[in-house]
C-alpha cells in the first residue's frame, strides 16, 4: 500500500470535509440558528417534546405559547412526517411550564407532553466547560502515555492529531446535519477518540515492531508495510462496530438515532484517520535523516 | 492432551451456558441477577430529574445533609420510595424520582420546606415549627396503662415554650390541630396548660414514619431556600420504548457481529463468539451485583465495549493467521498470536480507558452513566478476549481441532 506517497492526497481530501463543516457552521451561525444545533443543556433554557396529535398550525402554537411565557420567539422545530413537536424557549419557572402545559392542552386536547429539560444558565456553562476540559484532559493523557510507549513524542503527537482530525470530522456532521449538541455529544467525542486512537495504537504497535526488519532510511516502506500488515483488522474492527452502532441508529428512537449517527460517522473517520493520516503524519514529523 | 482440551471447552460452554442462564432468567424466585432486575435510570423508566441549588453563599456541610434529609423525608411521606437524593458539588442536591409522570407537581412538593404549626380550633396559628428546637422519635405509652408505641417528642425554644403555655391555657378542653403542610396529622386534647416546653405527636405511627416526620420537623426550618436550576422529565412510555429499542438493537448488533466473526474467522470465530457470550453474560451480572443505574449511554457503553472485546479477538485472530502464512505450527502460531498481540490491546485499552476515566470524574449524570459501563466493559472485556478466548482456541486445537485450514489458513 502506497500510503505515504499518498499522504498529500489524503491530507487534502480530510481537508475539503472540514472546510465544509466550517462553511456549515458560518452559514448556520450568519443565518441565525447558531453554528450547531444546540440543546438546552448547552444554551441553558426550557425545551419539551409535544405530539399535537392532530393537525395544527405552527403559528397558532407560538401564539399560546407567547401568550403565557411573553416570549416573542419561541423555536419551534417540526419532527417531519409526524405531529410531534420541539419548542425551545428561555428557561420558564415551574408555575409557568404548568399554565402552558394547560394552555396547549386546552387548544389541543389530543396533545401528549413528551420530554421536558429545563436547565439554569450556570448549569449549561459548567456543561460547556467540562465538555472543553474533558476533551483536552484526556487529549494530553492519552498524549502522554503514547509517548510513553513509544518512546517519541512524534508519535503521541501524530496520534493526537490524528484525533483532533477526528473531532473536526464529528464536528462537521454536528453542522451539517444539525444532529442536537447535548450531552450525548461529550460521550460520543471521547469514545471516539478512544477508538480512533486504539486503531492508531495497533499500527503503531506494528511499526514499532517492524523496526529492525527494514533499514533506518526505508521508514516510508516500514510504515506502509505495517499499514498493510494491520488492514484487515482495521476493516474487520470498524465492520463490527458498525453493525452494533448500525443497529441503535436504524431501530432506535430519536435519542438513540442523535447518538448513533454521528458515532457512525466518527468511526469511519477514526479508521480513515488510523490507516491514512496517522502514520503519514508521523512520517512527516519526522527529521530528514530518520525518513 | 485431547481429552483436557475436550474438558476445558465443555468447561466454557458450561460457564457460557449458565451466565446466559442467570443473566436472562435470575436465580430462584427474585430472579436476583437476571437482567431484568438492573436498576434502569430515568431516561430509561420514565421519571423525574431536578437538580437543586441553595440560594445561599456559604453553606456548611451540616445544613446540606439537613436539606439532604429533609427532601429524602418528603420523598417518602409522597410514597416516592424508590427516589434517590444525593448530595452534589457543595451547594447542590440531585433528586431522582422514577415513575412519576407529573414533574411539576414533584418540584411543588420538593421546593416547599416542610411547614408544621399548631392551630386552635378557630384556625388561629398559635406556633409554627421553627420553634420547635429538636424532634425526636420516642416509644412508650401515649396513655394512661396503654400499650407502649412510637410518637413524636418536641422541645420548643424559648419563644416556643412561651407561646405554647400561652396557647395550652387558652385552650384548656379544647384540641390543638398540628398541621403539616396544610393536613392534620394530630389533634391532641389539652388537657392542662404545659409550661415546660414540650409536647408531643401521637397518631397511629409505625416507628419508621414517627422517624420521618420527625426528621421532617427538624429539616423544617431549614436556612436557606432551594432553587431548581435543572429539570428533566421523561414520560414513561418514552423511556420504556428507548429500553425496547436499545435492548432489541443491541441483541441485533450482537447477533450480527457473532455471525460476522464465524463468517470470517471459522473455528476462531467460534472461539470468540463464546468468549463474547460469556463477556455479556458477566457484564449484565456484574451491572447487577454492582447496583449500578443502567442509563441510554450506559446501554452504549455497553456495545461499544462489545466493539472493543471483539477488535481484541481480530487483532489476535490477524496475528496467528499471519503467523500460520510464514509457516509456523498451529501450536506455535496461536501462541505467538496471542502473546504479539498483547502490546497493541493493553496499549488500545489503557488509553481508552483512561479517556473513560476522565469521563467518570469531569462528566455528570448521563456521561458517568456511559463511564461507567465502559470501564467495566474493557475491564472485562480484556479478560474473555485475552483468557477466555485464548482457553477456548487451546482447547480446539488439543481437543483435535487441528488442521491449519479451519483457522484461516488458506492452502494455495
Amino acid at each position: 500500500m502506497k500510503i505515504i506517497e499518498n499522504r498529500k492526497k489524503f491530507f487534502a481530501a480530510s481537508l475539503i470535509v472540514i472546510i465544509i463543516g466550517f462553511a456549515a457552521m458560518i452559514f448556520n451561525a450568519q443565518a441565525g440558528r447558531g453554528a450547531f444545533q444546540y440543546d438546552v443543556e448547552f444554551t441553558g433554557g426550557t425545551s419539551f417534546d409535544l405530539d399535537m396529535g392532530q393537525e395544527y398550525e405552527q403559528e397558532d402554537l407560538q401564539k399560546i405559547i407567547t401568550e403565557v411565557t411573553g416570549q416573542d420567539s419561541p423555536q419551534i422545530q417540526q419532527i417531519i412526517g409526524t405531529t410531534e413537536v420541539t419548542v425551545k424557549i428561555q428557561s420558564i419557572d415551574s408555575t409557568t411550564r404548568e399554565a402552558l402545559t394547560n394552555a396547549i392542552l386546552e387548544a389541543y386536547p389530543n396533545a401528549v407532553m413528551g420530554e421536558v429539560n429545563d436547565v439554569s444558565g450556570t448549569v449549561s456553562r459548567e456543561m460547556q466547560t467540562a465538555a472543553i476540559k474533558a476533551t483536552i484532559i484526556a487529549a494530553v493523557a492519552m498524549l502522554l502515555y503514547i509517548s510513553l510507549r513509544f518512546h517519541d513524542f512524534r508519535a503521541g503527537g501524530s496520534a493526537i492529531i490524528a484525533l483532533i482530525h477526528d473531532v473536526l470530522i464529528v464536528l462537521t456532521a454536528y453542522a451539517v446535519f444539525r444532529i442536537p449538541v447535548n450531552n450525548t455529544f461529550l460521550v460520543v467525542l471521547l469514545t471516539i477518540l478512544g477508538y480512533s486512537i486504539n486503531a492508531t495504537i495497533v499500527i503503531f504497535d506494528r511499526i514499532r515492531e517492524n523496526k529492525s526488519a527494514f533499514h533506518a532510511n526505508q521508514t516510508a516502506e516500514k510504515i506502509n508495510k505495517s499499514i498493510s500488515q494491520t488492514l484487515a483488522r482495521s476493516i474487520n474492527t470498524s465492520l463490527t462496530t458498525f453493525f452494533t452502532v448500525g443497529a441503535i441508529y436504524v431501530l432506535g428512537v430519536p435519542a438513540l438515532k442523535e447518538f448513533a449517527l454521528p458515532m457512525m460517522i466518527g468511526i469511519l473517520a477514526g479508521a480513515y484517520s488510523s490507516v491514512c493520516i496517522s502514520g503519514s503524519v508521523w512520517y512527516v514529523l519526522l527529521p530528514k535523516n530518520e525518513k | 492432551m485431547k481429552a483436557r482440551g475436550r474438558f476445558m471447552l465443555v468447561i466454557m460452554l458450561v460457564i457460557a451456558a449458565a451466565l446466559s442462564f442467570v443473566s436472562y432468567q435470575g436465580i430462584g424466585e427474585g430472579k436476583t441477577l437476571s437482567a431484568g432486575n438492573i436498576k434502569q435510570g430515568l431516561d430509561l423508566s420514565g421519571g423525574v430529574y431536578i437538580v437543586y441549588e441553595a440560594d445561599k453563599e456559604d453553606v456548611t456541610a451540616e445544613e446540606m445533609q439537613a436539606a439532604v434529609s429533609l427532601i429524602q423525608g418528603r420523598m417518602d411521606w409522597n410514597g416516592w420510595t424508590e427516589a434517590e437524593v444525593a448530595q452534589e458539588g457543595t451547594n447542590r442536591i440531585r433528586v431522582d424520582i422514577p415513575g412519576v409522570e407529573n414533574a411539576e407537581e414533584a418540584i411543588r412538593e420538593i421546593g416547599q420546606t416542610a411547614q408544621l404549626s399548631f392551630v386552635d380550633e378557630t384556625g388561629k396559628v398559635l406556633l409554627t415549627g421553627d420553634m420547635v428546637a429538636d424532634a425526636t422519635k420516642q416509644v412508650g405509652a401515649v396513655k394512661q396503662g396503654g400499650n407502649a408505641e412510637p410518637y413524636v417528642a418536641l422541645k420548643f425554644n424559648d419563644e416556643g415554650k412561651q407561646l405554647f403555655a400561652e396557647a395550652t391555657a387558652a385552650n384548656i378542653g379544647k384540641p390543638i390541630y398540628i398541621v403539616m403542610d396544610g393536613e392534620v396529622i394530630s389533634a391532641p386534647m389539652v388537657q392542662t396548660a404545659i409550661t415546660d416546653g414540650q409536647a408531643s405527636i401521637t397518631g397511629n405511627f409505625t416507628g419508621e414514619s414517627a422517624e420521618e416526620l420527625a426528621s421532617l420537623i427538624r429539616a423544617g426550618s431549614l436556612p436557606f431556600n432551594l432553587n431548581v436550576i435543572q429539570m428533566k422529565n421523561v414520560g414513561a412510555r418514552l423511556g420504556a420504548d428507548a429500553l425496547a429499542t436499545g435492548v432489541k438493537a443491541g441483541a441485533i448488533g450482537l447477533a450480527l457481529v457473532l455471525i460476522f466473526m464465524l463468517v470470517v474467522y471459522k473455528v476462531l470465530g467460534f472461539a470468540a463468539d463464546l468468549a463474547l457470550i460469556i463477556y455479556v453474560g458477566l457484564e449484565l451480572i456484574l451491572l447487577n451485583a454492582f447496583n449500578i443505574t443502567l442509563t441510554l449511554p450506559g446501554i452504549a457503553g455497553i456495545i461499544l465495549s462489545v466493539g472493543m472485546a471483539v477488535d481484541a479477538n481480530v487483532v489476535i485472530f490477524e496475528r496467528l493467521k499471519e503467523e500460520l502464512v510464514q509457516g509456523k505450527t498451529l501450536r506455535v502460531a496461536i501462541k505467538n498470536g496471542f502473546s504479539r498481540a498483547l502490546p497493541a490491546i493493553l496499549d488500545g485499552n489503557v488509553t481508552t480507558l483512561i479517556a473513560a476515566v476522565v469521563l467518570f470524574f469531569l462528566g455528570s449524570g448521563t456521561v458517568k452513566g456511559f463511564a461507567t459501563t465502559l470501564i467495566m466493559g474493557i475491564i472485562i472485556s480484556m479478560f474473555t478476549a485475552l483468557v477466555v478466548t485464548r482457553i477456548i482456541v487451546n482447547g480446539l486445537m488439543q481437543g483435535g481441532c487441528s488442521n491449519p485450514k479451519y483457522y484461516g489458513m488458506r492452502s494455495k
